[in-house]
């Protein structure tokens, strides 16, 4: 176990070097750069700053550099906003980021884990059939839609919640709706499925021989079995979630890393950018693993090597 | 008290077509009884009801029609509408499952998976007591004190057997139905399995109904047998006289094609080889169920349904044309008795 742990973090680490190397280069190919779109600005004064940034030098001395520093936690300094490190804004912005997307991937369990247990229980009847149309359309829904409805009819019409910032916990409400909509509906299919699976099988009859009662059994044999497909998922949700919504946090004037993340590129901050994508790699690539420590306490079949 | 353990009245099991308003008479009227302490066989292809009569006897399924009485007590009857609370007959019956991969729930260690049952029952007072039954339990079955911590995955198909029959007596039933629990093991284990059962019946005083496709098995280890054929009865008696003196002509050709060990009694034997498929049991023909394959089938087995009838002493058969059978080659003479 310890050892496919090891493994597994180095494997990681290689990822997120060729992650870094990737992004250092195409970032680097996209034309144009961090100075061009301030106006007036001497041929003089963009080689001094330049300069200052150390993009004067050759593209491959700058990775150097770049990764030399990076070996060192050091991400630089952001060109756009002046005085903050790299290494400030995410510390800032990221748990902001990943309070919001922790309460959205909570609710999601919680309420797709049981939306999806009962439609299969109850398969071919009403309920099944409205948690699926409600499930589908969910998924198809987009979040800026449902996020603009919400404000629009709970903010603006009803004033029964604040639109904008995170100052308390009613601003929550909204921007945890919004994330969590998809991946509650999502998950709320992944487990009507697996769950039909497991009410077939055999255990299961077994179970009923052994004289267990229906909810013991629901509980104790189906849920335990059934929530693996749920759990995979879980890994990435958690990365993509927690690591900020650009449009969610655009629409709510929320203050988190999914803002900075895409605002970064078209204004060229390098460094923002390098950190960022190679901040959201890491988080993705530890998530995976503890996804995958996971599946070996759920399920005793999986072995891991 | 009479010696009559389990009896079943017209039992009768169908379930609904998909998208249609068909349903499948996976049994169809099937009434026996089982006497204490015996084994009941109960023979028949794929797909002619055998199990789910023996999970419909425990009502793991529910029963479409019928009466089903345990040791005098009623416990389903669908004309009064009694549906008796099964739990306290989950102690008394029990079942083992023909899948043993299936059958056991992977995310549990074999010791919990035995001792689920004991937690159920409330059969233990203390942690040390349910550990000694579950190992108590596994040494009655051939395993041993190690195996309690390991994962059904970990072990073999005659193994998983072995803990699901362990499962099944945890606590200490009366009447095993063995659901083809032979079938999906290998020859040489079948032997092991089959004679645990008999030793286990000795030893407990068990009472089984033992489901099976093969002949030979269900022949060594029972007392009495029922053939069945597209979800009705079609023959039923004691062992030796349904193999030596049986007159339905599915139970003849059943039993011709027993495979036989000495070659020369092979080539001297005759197999009687049915003609056709079994027929959909959504539209079972009119009449004699078997009438589409059966080489005596007249007018009268297509149009009537044979009576189950008795014709000698706890001998029954429905067929219309039982003294025509008795002519052809009685292939019980060259089973080899395993």
């Amino acid at each position: 176990m310890l050892k496919y742990i090891i493994k597994r973090i180095l494997m990681g680490i290689l990822t997120a070097f060729i992650v870094a190397t990737l992004t250092f280069f195409i970032m680097n190919l996209v034309p144009g750069g961090p100075f061009l779109s301030e106006k007036a600005v001497t041929p003089q004064a963009q080689a001094a700053m330049e300069a200052k940034y150390g993009l004067d030098k050759p593209l491959f001395m700058q990775y150097l550099t770049y990764m030399g520093d990076l070996l060192h936690g050091d991400m630089g300094v952001s060109i756009k906003k002046r005085g903050f490190t790299v290494n400030d804004i995410i510390g800032n912005k990221f748990p902001v980021s990943a309070r919001l997307g922790g309460l959205a991937v909570l609710v999601a369990v919680c309420i797709g884990v049981p939306l999806g247990s009962i439609a299969a229980f109850k398969r071919g009847k009403t309920l099944d059939n409205i948690i699926i149309v409600f499930s589908t359309a969910g998924i198809a829904i987009p979040s800026f839609l449902t996020s603009t409805l919400m404000m629009y009819f709970l903010s603006v019409k009803l004033k029964l919640l604040p639109s904008l910032g995170l100052d308390g916990p009613a601003n929550y409400i909204m921007p945890v709706i919004a994330l969590s909509l998809y991946p509650t509906c999502y998950i709320a299919r992944l487990m009507r499925s697996s769950m039909l699976d497991v009410i077939g099988q055999d255990y299961m009859r077994t179970a009923r021989a052994k004289g267990v009662s229906t909810f013991k059994s629901i509980f104790k044999h189906a849920l335990r079995n059934a929530i693996l497909p749920v759990v995979t998922y879980l890994g990435p949700l958690l990365a993509s979630l927690m690591t900020g919504s650009f449009i969610i946090e655009k629409i709510f004037t929320i203050p988190g890393l999914g803002h900075e993340f895409v605002s970064a590129i078209p204004s060229r901050d390098y460094p923002l950018i390098m950190g960022t994508t190679i901040f959201f790699a890491c988080f993705i690539i530890m998530m995976n693993v503890l996804v995958d420590i996971a599946y070996a306490f759920i399920d005793p079949r999986i072995r891991l090597k | 008290m009479s010696d009559i353990l389990l009896d079943i009245k017209g039992l009768k099991q169908y379930f609904p077509v998909a998208g249609s308003k068909n349903v499948v008479k996976a049994v169809d009227d099937v009434s026996f009884y089982i006497k204490k302490g015996e084994t009941f066989g109960l023979v028949g292809e794929s797909g002619c009801g055998k199990t789910t009569t023996g999970r419909s006897i425990l009502r793991l399924i529910e029963p479409t029609a019928g009466k089903i009485s345990y040791d005098g007590e009623v416990l389903f009857d669908s004309e009064s509408g009694k549906k008796a609370d099964m739990l306290p007959y989950r102690r008394k019956m029990q079942i083992v499952f023909q899948d043993p991969y299936a059958s056991l729930d992977p995310r549990m260690t074999v010791g919990d998976i035995v001792g689920e049952a004991l937690d159920i029952h409330n059969l233990c007072s203390d942690k040390k007591e349910r550990y000694d039954r579950i190992i108590g339990l596994l040494k009655r079955v051939g395993l041993n004190s190690e195996h309690a911590n390991r994962y059904p995955h970990e072990f073999s198909g005659g193994q998983r057997q072995r803990v699901g029959i362990a499962r099944a007596l945890a606590v200490d039933p009366e009447f095993i139905v063995c659901d083809e629990p032979v079938s999906a093991l290998d020859v040489s284990i079948q032997a092991q399995v089959v004679n645990m059962f008999e030793e286990l019946q000795r030893d407990l005083k068990l009472t089984y109904l033992f489901i099976a496709h093969d002949l030979s098995v269900v022949n060594h280890i029972s007392d009495r047998i029922g053939v069945m054929y597209l979800g009705h009865m079609v023959e039923l008696a004691e062992s030796e006289e349904l193999i030596f003196h049986s007159v339905h002509p599915y139970t003849r050709s059943l039993i011709s094609a027993v495979p036989i060990a000495d070659p020369k009694v092979a080539r001297a034997s005759k197999r009687i080889i049915l003609q056709g498929d079994v027929p959909s049991p959504v539209s079972p023909p009119k009449g004699c169920a078997f009438c589409t394959r059966c080489p005596f089938a007249d007018e009268i087995c297509t149009s009537e349904q044979p009576a189950f009838e008795e014709i000698s002493s706890g001998h029954f058969c429905a067929c219309h044309h039982k003294d025509l059978a008795s002519n052809i080659d009685k292939p019980g003479k060259k089973l080899v008795i395993v």
